[in-house]
């Protein structure tokens, strides 16, 4: 599938506005495995036909990480270059890749001037399932494949959105298996509140590999996600248990993309 | 009366000594920092109403809840047996509102069969705690006070309603034999089996009537004194913890206002800030949380369901949202108690960071949101842990090597991650060529 992903600057040079921005997120941008991601929910994107376009070089990281670490001057300056540059673009409505980015645009933008309607993708996808718009058709059959979902804590207990990418997962007819901790219990990946870029304190077993030894009691052939985070901490366990061949740790919208043969 | 006048000053001992250390705790919450949670009554009530008298969150551990349900309503509706037993004890009255015949009968029925059941839960807590293995009742911070403070409640209520069982039963017989004022009145579906076990003569009788009936209203009077002292304060606290909780989504945090004077000033210098007031970012000490951080750290009954689901705690690392939450009403409990002794100003040199909570707990933290999901009356030890770590940061630059790492990052690349923000969009060159 080949296409261009328009950008702000592109549209705006155009004289034309998107429906909706697409906000890519550091990890979607730089991290390898996370970049398959976003060219699947661009994918998404261009196969309904909806109007998007994303900053490119012009977005910067939301300030997320820094703000759960306790350094909130970083995080509002962040914050606040972002406000300006989405602003002066108009911007109204964003879909975003990854529940913390989704979590601090959408809750903590607003105080500082930067009032949008912002959705996680597994949302948009949701969205587009229930208009008719997406089916799992004309790719990979899912159907009768075990499934287990993992929720990322900034799109679950964080925002309370338990039921889009179950629903996106619904669709494909295949079997879902809840986790023990799964839904407001579920257990975090182990990622969150700046984990993600330091080592852990000592302990005597790492989060990522409690969750997935609990994710591998379920028997699964995918364990799904909805965040490049979790999809790092999940796929290391993976490899850890050696378990890649059996076990794919794949994002929702890696599923809804693959289904539809985009 | 001689027992009307003893009734008397011990019910206004008791009271007035409730008094004296219920407006200390009050006073040390309103140490705290303020907070505006005045807004959206009506969701605050329907919070309260759903979380601490509906205790919604309770069942998703479905046998406590059960038993604590019956501990609960029992608490609840036999304190209505309090209201006669204060006016029989100040008028020399028996059963004062035997007059309400069936309806009276109807009550003391019930108030025997919630007893009862309270009775029961409270052995079978006792024993949950004390002799089946519940790693939710152990951790570092279950020391030899918190563990006996949890017996003594549990002991104390189970006196509590074996006394007033007992006093029922010495009653039923003393109104089967007609003696003196013991009118026949009340129904006893629990203790009419304990009147046979009980003595014949009318004597014995009315000293066990007289003797429980005094050890259930100085015991009643006695625990609401233990209450300050105890984690047991959530039979309070529960109803304005909820009410005042936070409302907004788990995920968000809250954004400083006396922050965003500063990078406004920084990013556009024609920008005069309003004024607010200086100080210091973060906590460092018990203080510099706001008050609904302190009035959660009273709230707090010690149960663990936060610590059973931290995913820290979970994999042996040292943080424990329980001992989070206690260590911070100890320590504003020792402030409270420095202010007593040496006044206002005094400095102990001692804080909740370091002192009581350590940087190594701190930063354990995944922000996941489970504690302040599991806690049945909505605390948030989240807020705390994240003050802490915005003094660490914020005011000492002490965050860990890998965490200044990555924020250098951010300041300078735009990402979390050593990339160039020009970088950023090569994602895209496999579709855009």
């Amino acid at each position: 599938m080949e296409f261009k992903v328009p950008t702000m600057a592109e549209l705006m040079a155009a004289g034309e506005e998107p429906e909706i921005l697409f906000w890519v997120g550091c990890a979607g941008s730089y991290d390898e495995r996370a970049q398959k991601i976003t060219r699947d929910i661009c994918k998404i994107l261009h196969h309904v036909g909806i109007k998007y376009a994303v900053l490119g070089t012009e977005e910067s990281c939301t300030g997320d990480p820094a703000k759960r670490a306790g350094n909130e001057f970083l995080f509002q300056m962040q914050a606040m270059t972002n406000i300006e540059v989405l602003n002066a673009y108009n911007i109204k409505k964003i879909v975003t890749g990854c529940p913390h980015c989704f979590n601090t645009i959408k809750n903590e933008y607003p105080g500082l001037g930067g009032t949008y309607d912002v959705i996680h993708h597994t949302q948009l996808i949701q969205d587009l399932i229930n208009e008719g718009k997406l089916k799992a058709e004309g790719g990979e059959s899912f159907k009768g494949k075990k499934i287990t979902y993992h929720d990322p804590c900034y799109l679950g207990r964080g925002n309370g959105i338990y039921e889009a990418p179950r629903k996106a997962l619904e669709v494909l007819d295949a079997q879902l298996v809840e986790m023990k901790r799964c839904k407001s219990n579920g257990l975090c990946c182990g990622a969150g509140g700046a984990q993600m870029f330091k080592e852990p304190e000592k302990g005597n077993k790492d989060i990522n590999v409690e969750r997935i030894d609990e994710a591998l009691e379920t028997n699964p052939q995918v364990i799904a996600a909805g965040c490049p985070f979790c999809m790092t901490m999940l796929s290391d366990g993976i490899k850890l248990k050696d378990k890649e061949q059996e076990v794919k740790v794949l994002d929702i919208a890696e599923i809804t993309a693959r289904a539809n043969g985009l | 009366m001689v027992s009307q006048i003893l009734f008397l000053a011990l019910t206004v001992a008791a009271i007035a000594l409730f008094t004296v250390n219920m407006r200390k705790i009050i006073r040390n919450i309103r140490l705290g920092k303020a907070v505006d949670r005045n807004d959206q009554p009506q969701k605050r009530l329907m919070t309260m109403l759903r979380v601490a008298f509906g205790q919604s969150k309770m069942v998703v551990k479905p046998i406590p809840a059960f038993l604590h349900f019956f501990v609960y309503i029992g608490f609840v509706i036999i304190n209505i047996e309090v209201l006669e037993i204060m006016i029989d004890g100040l008028f020399g009255t028996h059963r004062i509102f035997h007059g309400l015949g069936g309806l009276y009968n109807f009550l003391i029925g019930s108030f025997e069969i919630l007893a009862f059941t309270v009775w029961l839960a409270c052995i079978i807590f006792f024993i949950r705690r004390n002799v089946l293995n519940l790693k939710r009742f152990k951790g570092v911070e279950m020391t030899s006070w918190p563990k006996s403070d949890a017996n003594y409640i549990l002991i104390t209520e189970v006196l509590l309603m074996t006394a007033f069982l007992l006093m029922n039963a010495a009653d039923a017989k003393l109104q089967l034999l007609g003696y003196d004022h013991y009118v026949s009145a009340g129904s006893f579906p629990i203790s009419q089996f304990l009147v046979n076990l009980l003595p014949n003569s009318t004597q014995s009788l009315v000293m066990i009537e007289r003797s429980t009936w005094w050890f259930h209203i100085i015991g009643i009077l006695a625990f609401l004194n233990y209450l300050p002292y105890s984690k047991h304060f959530h039979i309070l606290f529960a109803f304005p913890n909820t009410y005042y909780s936070n409302l907004n989504p788990k995920g968000e945090f809250t954004n400083m206002a006396s922050v965003t004077n500063e990078v406004k000033a920084m990013l556009d210098p024609s920008f005069v800030p309003a004024e607010t007031e200086a100080g210091k970012f973060g906590a460092k000490d018990a203080t510099d949380l706001n008050w609904v951080n302190l009035m959660n750290a009273y709230t707090c009954t010690e149960c663990g369901r936060c610590t059973s689901v931290c995913p820290a705690n979970i994999t042996g690392k040292l943080l424990s949202p329980r001992k989070i939450m206690m260590d911070t009403r100890d320590r504003i409990t020792e402030i409270g108690k420095n202010i007593d002794k040496h006044g206002a100003e005094h400095q102990d040199g001692k804080s909740l960071l370091d002192d009581y909570i350590t940087r190594e707990e701190i930063w354990a933290c995944t922000s996941c949101n489970a504690c302040v999901q599991a806690c049945p009356v909505n605390i948030d030890p989240l807020q705390i842990i994240t003050e802490l770590r915005r003094f660490a940061v914020m005011e000492e630059s002490q965050a860990p090597g890998s965490i200044n790492t990555m924020m250098g990052n951010i300041e300078n690349n735009q990402a979390p991650w050593k990339y160039s923000p020009a970088d950023r969009f090569n994602w895209a060159e496999e579709n855009n060529g």
